[in-house]
């Protein structure tokens, strides 16, 4: 480890070095938080009934992990082992209360949007996860991509289970600031004559499982190394 | 730097400067953000009571669209006698103002109605006066709230507008949408109580009772009984307001 560092410093490394660019792409596919290391899946079954959710909490998540990380990375020589945990969860709250609070002053129609899910990024174990296997252990910079890229490989599976949730469920999508917009012909519904009606168990959390489940299967049939015994 | 971070004595003073940092971070931006909060709350309630008597405005435009349209503010007790009256512009920070009265806080306080002012917003649309009720309850995860608007008759429904802070997305949560309030439209109250009825999937529906929302059975009960607790206070208000009416057409 301390040769590792003394290799670095004399040589400023360079921003998208390769290191940086592993740091911001594994976390996108062979190290994802939720398909691959299952973390988040809480928040990850609850926002994603439709597409803007899923796109305010991924911003929100973004802007809490960021802070967390570049804050933890930055105290990583002054944090007590034996509260660390407690001291991540201090941080963690904070930054997300604040957030809460500002979007509340200067955002109010997105603070109502976010409502629970502000809350919720407090739970979120993907950014506690960073916190203590990365931030501890890492240089603020580093700790930014690492930030970055773990807070994209959530957003993407989160959109991506919303758009299917949303798109199956409700017969539309919704976007922040453009409302939810219904594609589907009123006339093809059932209620109205038709024949075409909203799967209702697209909406309820069950399936949100079973829609990780598919992106989980899909990936792990690509890539044989990430089949366990 | 030879400093042991896991000494107890560390860990200590580690705790203790962590807790002040946060505290003061904390309450020092929740305070300086409260003036600019309080004014959107107070905004939101007015798009919202607008909302009730089919108004759209906008939160920048509600300040002075509120007072065009809200002749007057009252506070009546659980008796139904009126307490306190404002109109015109409103002070947010005039205790006496109706339009202060947080029903949402009071309900949480689970005060009895004898220790409880509830207000009124008397609209004038189209030459017709409206009433509108501010309700508040609780739905499956968290309060919910809204506002039912009658018509000069104190009966007919004329609109209604709902709100929810937690409630399950797609679900329970659809009670803020606009085909959710709709059906309230030009719906009766019954004389007696349960004045009005939200009705389980399947079963019929009349003039006095509207279909709750598939898989937000729950917070469909909850609209029901906010309505109902509610209502039960503003009947007497109404009742008394009928009989002084009726007396000044016999005279």
């Amino acid at each position: 480890m301390s040769t590792e560092n003394t290799a670095i410093t004399p040589k400023r490394e360079s921003l998208f070095s390769k290191k940086n660019r592993k740091l911001l792409k594994d976390p996108l596919g062979d190290s994802n938080p939720i398909t691959i290391q299952v973390l988040g899946i809480c928040s990850a079954l609850a926002i994603t009934v439709q597409l803007q959710q899923a796109v305010i909490m991924s911003l929100s998540v973004l802007f809490v992990m960021i802070g967390g990380n570049v804050i933890v990375s930055l105290l990583r020589n002054l944090i007590p082992d034996r509260i660390r945990i407690i001291v991540q969860l201090v941080i963690i709250a904070s930054l997300v209360i604040i957030v809460d609070e500002v979007l509340k002053a200067y955002q109010p129609d997105i603070s109502e949007k976010l409502s629970v899910f502000v809350g919720l990024i407090i739970t979120n174990c993907i950014i506690m996860g960073r916190l203590e296997a990365f931030a501890l252990a890492n240089k603020p910079g580093p700790s930014v991509f690492d930030a970055i890229g773990n807070a994209m490989g959530y957003a993407w599976v989160l959109l991506a289970v919303s758009i299917v949730r949303e798109i199956f469920g409700s017969g539309a999508i919704s976007l922040p600031g453009m409302g939810q917009v219904k594609f589907l012909p009123q006339d093809w519904f059932l209620s109205s004559g038709g024949f075409y009606e909203n799967n209702n168990l697209m909406i309820l959390p069950p399936m949100a499982l079973v829609v990780v489940g598919i992106i989980i299967w899909i990936q792990r049939s690509r890539n044989e190394a990430l089949i366990e015994d | 730097m030879a400093m042991n971070k896991n000494a107890t004595g560390y860990t200590f003073l580690f705790s203790i400067v962590m807790v002040l940092i946060v505290g003061i971070a904390l309450a020092f931006t929740s305070l300086s953000l409260k003036p600019l909060q309080k004014k959107n709350e107070a905004d939101k309630q007015m798009v919202d009571i607008l909302g009730a008597v089919g108004i759209t405005t906008t939160r920048e435009n509600a300040k002075n669209d509120f007072p065009t349209f809200v002749k007057q503010r009252l506070s009546i007790d659980h008796k139904g006698n009126v307490l306190n009256s404002a109109s015109g512009t409103v002070d947010s920070n005039d205790a006496s103002d109706p339009f202060n009265l947080n029903v949402k806080k009071d309900y949480r306080s689970k005060k009895p109605a004898s220790e409880l002012n509830f207000p009124l917003y008397i609209c004038e649309k189209e030459g017709e006066s409206i009433y509108v009720i501010p309700v508040a309850g609780s739905g499956l995860w968290g309060p919910i709230w809204g506002f039912v608007a009658l018509k000069s008759d104190m009966n007919t429904i004329y609109g209604a507008k709902f709100d929810h802070k937690t409630e399950t997305p797609g679900l329970g949560a659809e009670i803020k949408d606009k085909f959710f309030s709709d059906k309230f439209q030009g719906k009766q109250l019954r004389d007696s109580a349960p004045y009005f009825t939200i009705e389980k999937g399947g079963r019929e529906t009349d003039i006095h009772s509207v279909d709750g929302i598939t898989g937000g059975t729950i917070t469909s009960v909850g609209v029901g009984e906010m309505m109902n607790r509610t209502l039960s206070i503003y009947q007497l208000y109404f009742n008394s307001v009928m009989n002084s009416q009726a007396n000044n057409n016999e005279y």
